[in-house]
């Protein structure tokens, strides 16, 4: 036993080999037990951050250029992810897209009561834009086996007197019914400069 | 355009369930049949709260048996001005309370009026709370002994 014990035996604590007092003997036994960690921040989102949650304001989605290959990244961060180099340059990207990638959740998530199963998490890549980001893809009449990659879709924004400074500005993406894009091959990063499939 | 910071509010939250096992279930079952237990380790020491393995020789614990609910105070930090998240919201003692029969500490809130009343060696015992469901929190708090059961 101890140290060396055949670990294909389980020890008496797995085994429910654990003796108690009587008086809890006949008693249904605590078998779970909820831990929730919570943590509550002040987010600041800093300067290009900033930026682009302003110009969500205005339902537009805007992205920083790579001053070395011209490639635009959404949202924009201040420095390319491909060069290292700070960006000066900053653009407008289309609120339509194509799926690049997608999922559809069957299983209820705790604690999101606003999502309802079944639904679909796509990697959407705006046009004009080399990344992508995840977003809900709906529709009232949207068939889940139609969604596929290549799916061309536009985002749905929320009523103008209801916009923030926010990306959840964009409730969803839906279908536009636009033939497929033509998705290019992915690479680790980015995609290619003519500013993604169309 | 605005040039102000911008600020909103992040939480993170992770809802867990964690399965108990035997040895801490049964820890937990006591708490909710206001039952103290601790884990008799292979030396004839209690340990409370029990651990799943004996920490000295790594032997299983596989007997848990009911001590006291009074004990001493072995080591205290007065916490003045409580956080939001703490146990308690008005001001009180973290502190370390060997129960009779145990031969370890627990970690646990006194709950006294200010830290004058707190002193290394004080004896306490345990207040529960009515309603308790298998849980460390079934403990309301640890008050100064009087005798009376808590």
């Amino acid at each position: 036993m101890g140290y060396n014990q055949d670990p294909s035996v389980p020890p008496a604590a797995l085994s429910g080999a654990v003796s108690i007092p009587d008086a809890l003997a006949d008693l249904e036994p605590v078998r779970s037990v909820t831990t929730p960690l919570r943590m509550e921040y002040t987010a600041t989102p800093g300067a290009s951050l900033s930026k682009y949650l302003r110009a969500m304001k205005e339902k537009r989605i805007i992205g920083d250029v790579c001053p070395d290959t011209g490639m635009v990244f959404v949202p924009p961060r201040g420095v390319s992810p491909v060069s290292g180099k700070r960006t000066t340059e900053t653009v407008d990207v289309a609120d339509e897209g194509y799926i690049e990638s997608f999922n559809i959740t069957r299983i209820p998530i705790k604690g999101r009561d606003d999502l309802h199963p079944p639904y679909v998490s796509a990697w959407v890549v705006p046009d004009g834009s080399n990344t992508g980001s995840i977003a809900l893809v709906a529709g009232d009449d949207l068939d889940l086996d139609d969604v596929r990659i290549g799916m061309r879709v536009k985002a749905v924004w929320k009523p103008d007197d209801e916009l923030e400074e926010s990306a959840a500005n964009i409730l969803h993406w839906e279908p536009t019914g636009e033939p497929d894009a033509e998705v290019p091959d992915m690479m680790r990063i980015g995609r290619p400069t003519d500013g993604g499939a169309q | 355009m605005s040039d102000d910071v911008l600020r909103a509010p992040l939480v993170l939250e992770y809802p867990f369930t964690r399965t108990t096992g035997p040895v801490i279930g049964g820890f937990l079952t006591g708490l909710r049949e206001a039952m103290m237990l601790g884990a008799k380790r292979s030396d004839g020491t209690v340990m409370c709260p029990p651990l799943e393995y004996d920490p000295l020789t790594a032997e299983p614990i596989t007997e848990l048996i009911e001590i006291g609910q009074a004990g001493e105070v072995t080591t205290w930090s007065w916490a003045g001005d409580p956080r939001p998240q703490q146990p308690f919201e008005q001001p009180f003692a973290w502190a370390m309370v060997k129960l009779d029969g145990a031969d370890t500490p627990m970690l646990h809130g006194v709950l006294v009026d200010d830290a004058d009343a707190m002193s290394t060696g004080m004896r306490v015992q345990i207040q529960w709370r009515e309603e308790r469901t298998g849980h460390i929190a079934d403990i309301a708090g640890f008050v100064p002994e009087t005798g009376d059961a808590g």
